[in-house]
């Protein structure tokens, strides 16, 4: 095979934009394993060190926070909870709401369908006293829920899922409803598995965000037990300026590394809906 | 009552389209009826009421001695067979087949059973564990069909499903929907706008023009007896030929000859219709006809040629005659058949 010039620029391009990912977390990993002084002094390592296990170890295992009571292990646990809360019952939400929008033509389906897409305009840290006057009002404060429910509805998934459904032809409609399919099955059968893909991708995106809430736990949540990953990073930078002992870079790199292996294992978990999807297209 | 019987069923569109104007038929259970007629004239309309995928804005569907007017697509026990198929793509042939079975909660060694019988009748059991997407246009088509046999429906309805294929496997297909039909013996109605389909499948046929039925019966009867202008121009082909003429005390003077005693009493401006296969070369002529082109189709040779007064005219003659181009033919009318119509209302008026 003859390679072309313009191969070799495309290939190096992105053989760069590989390395601009990569390297960073690659450096975060090997600075994980070293001891805190050693990056102290030396800076940041490119190869692995032997303090590997004892670090990520500790940063799992010691309780932290004001009454020692909360360990990393246990923030990680939680965001999981609260991600996955989040991007499942999005999911579900904005893919039912979109099919209701869609294929029921009630008079005020577009309305209805501005009317959340505004909602777009007041994020959660723009209706964040409200929010937390009613999570509070129903006693949802340090609860699962209370981390979960707000967040749910989305506007811009019901929007995806309401374009992609508008361009399956009216006529599998009615042929699934000629073979006794109802408002459900046609629903299930169909409309979830023509939208695999998007459901994948939808819920990675959602998963992110789940995962990345900052304010709203900060607010939400009193209990340590409720803490999350990113208020435990803030907490894991912060430490080190009340006590006397010297700031514990390994440990910090280790936690960062920890706090992106759940969203990477969502989207390793996804990638072969997604990429089947993407390669086969279905008629 | 007949199995299926649609009166004065009217449908007018929300946006005001005033699709099918008060149509009655009845189809009797076990026959193949066709709808044919011009685009737009409201036949996907007619079959998408008896389906239950429109509402009747007025009149009454009864199908299997039972009012369906207000009954649910899904429980009418209808098929259908769409132009662009309509599988389920992400489903494979056989759960395109098994899909509504299983959804009359059906077990599964009887849908197995049955989706099996019917793949071996359509010759796709090979396909079964594709895609659609695997597929070519003539397989799909035969799934299409799989899949409206297979739950053994009270009526099957056709939407135009042979227009997708090309022109061979079209005619084969029109002949294996004629007997699979005729095999499995279900009362089915077929929409199409071509004449040659509707001709050779239809037990009965039902010509429909701007919402209404120009004329219902057998293939043979409408085409030797068509009762409207319009319905006499749609069926046969090549078109009948069509001139101008005039009745005067039983005498037709039509353009550049006369027809005498003539076997109406109706006065006035009129239609002549005659079809090219109907017309004969002889010495004593009606016609004479200016060959413009000469059609070789083997087994018959379409003749187009202008009259007297340039008139476009068409004669139909078997194969084994050789006409030359530019030559003068003198024809005239075989057994007096030619159809004579009146000029402002388009009826038949001999
Ligand atoms: N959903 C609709 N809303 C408004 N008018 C419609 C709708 N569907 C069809 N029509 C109109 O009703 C008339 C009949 O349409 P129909 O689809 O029954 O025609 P058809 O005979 O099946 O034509 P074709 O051979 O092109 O499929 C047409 O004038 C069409 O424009
Ligand atoms: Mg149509």
């Amino acid at each position: 095979m003859k390679i072309k010039p313009l191969q070799i620029i495309a290939h190096i391009i992105l053989i760069l934009g590989v390395l601009l990912m990569v390297v960073p977390i690659w450096i975060s990993f090997a600075s994980s394993s070293h001891d805190s002084v050693t990056i102290l002094t030396e800076g940041m390592k490119f190869h692995i060190g032997d303090q590997l296990a004892r670090n990520y170890n500790e940063v799992l295992n010691e309780k932290g926070g004001w009454s020692e009571e909360v360990t990393a292990a246990k923030m990680f646990i939680n965001s999981f909870i609260m991600a996955l809360g989040i991007a499942t019952l999005k999911v579900v939400i904005s893919a039912m709401s979109a099919y209701a929008l869609v294929y029921y033509r009630f008079k005020l389906a577009v309305p209805i369908f501005w009317l959340i897409f505004i909602t777009l305009l007041v994020p959660l840290e723009v209706r964040i006293f409200p929010s937390y006057k009613i999570v509070s009002d129903l006693g949802l404060t340090n609860s699962y829920t209370g981390l979960i429910l707000p967040l749910v509805a989305s506007a811009t998934a019901t929007f995806f899922f309401r374009q992609f459904y508008k361009t399956i032809p009216d006529e599998l409609l009615e042929s699934a409803k000629l073979d006794g399919a109802n408002a459900w099955s046609f629903f299930i059968d169909f409309l979830v598995p023509l939208s695999k893909t998007m459901i994948a991708a939808m819920f990675i995106f959602m998963f992110v965000y789940g995962y990345s809430q900052y304010l709203w736990p900060l607010i939400m949540t009193t209990a340590e037990e409720y803490w999350t990953v990113v208020m435990g990073m803030k907490i894991i930078y912060t430490e080190s300026y009340e006590g006397v002992a010297l700031p514990r870079t390994a440990e910090r790199f280790a936690y960062i590394i920890l706090s992106m292996i759940p969203p990477v294992l969502v989207v390793v978990f996804l990638q072969k809906w997604f990429i089947k999807g993407l390669i086969q297209t279905e008629k | 009552m007949s199995f299926l019987d649609l009166k004065n069923v009217t449908k007018i569109y929300p946006n005001g389209t005033k699709a099918v104007h008060e149509t009655s038929l009845s189809v009797d259970e076990g026959e193949f009826m066709v709808f044919v007629g011009p685009s737009g004239c409201g036949k996907s309309t007619l079959l998408r009421m008896v389906a239950g995928l429109e509402d009747i804005t007025e009149g009454d569907i009864n199908l299997d001695g039972k009012l369906i007017n207000e009954v649910d697509p899904s429980e009418r026990d209808v098929a259908m067979v769409f132009q662009n198929y309509a599988l389920y793509p992400h489903m494979n042939v056989y759960n395109n087949l098994a899909y509504g079975l299983k959804n009359r909660g059906i077990d599964k060694e009887t849908i197995e059973q049955k989706v099996n019988d019917a793949a071996k009748l359509l010759q796709i059991s090979d396909y079964l564990q594709r895609k659609p997407s695997m597929l070519s246009g003539g397989q799909r088509q035969r799934v299409a069909m799989g899949r409206a046999i297979v739950r053994n429906p009270k009526i099957f309805l056709f939407d135009e499903p042979l227009s997708n294929l090309d022109a061979k496997l079209r005619i084969q297909m029109r002949i294996e929907i004629k007997k699979l039909q005729q095999k499995v013996g279900v009362t089915s109605i077929f929409v199409t706008h071509d004449q040659v389909e509707a001709m050779t499948l239809a037990d009965r046929l039902a010509v429909i023009n701007n919402g209404i039925i120009e004329q219902l019966g057998t293939p043979i009867e409408i085409y030797d007896n068509p009762k409207s202008l319009f319905v006499a121009g749609f069926i046969g082909s090549p078109q009948m030929n069509f001139l101008d003429g005039n009745i005067k005390n039983k005498t037709l003077s039509a353009e550049g000859f006369e027809i005498k005693d003539i076997d109406s009493d109706f006065e006035g401006e009129v239609k002549l219709g005659i079809r090219p296969e109907h017309l004969s070369q002889s010495e004593n002529s009606l016609i004479n006809l200016k060959v413009d082109l000469v059609e070789q189709l083997g087994s018959d040779n379409l003749v187009y040629g202008q009259l007297k007064n340039k008139k476009d005219f068409c004669y139909r003659c078997p194969g084994n005659q050789t006409i030359e181009k530019n030559s003068n033919l003198s024809l005239n009318i075989e057994n007096n058949k030619y159809y004579i119509f009146d000029k402002s209302t388009g009826k038949r008026v001999n």
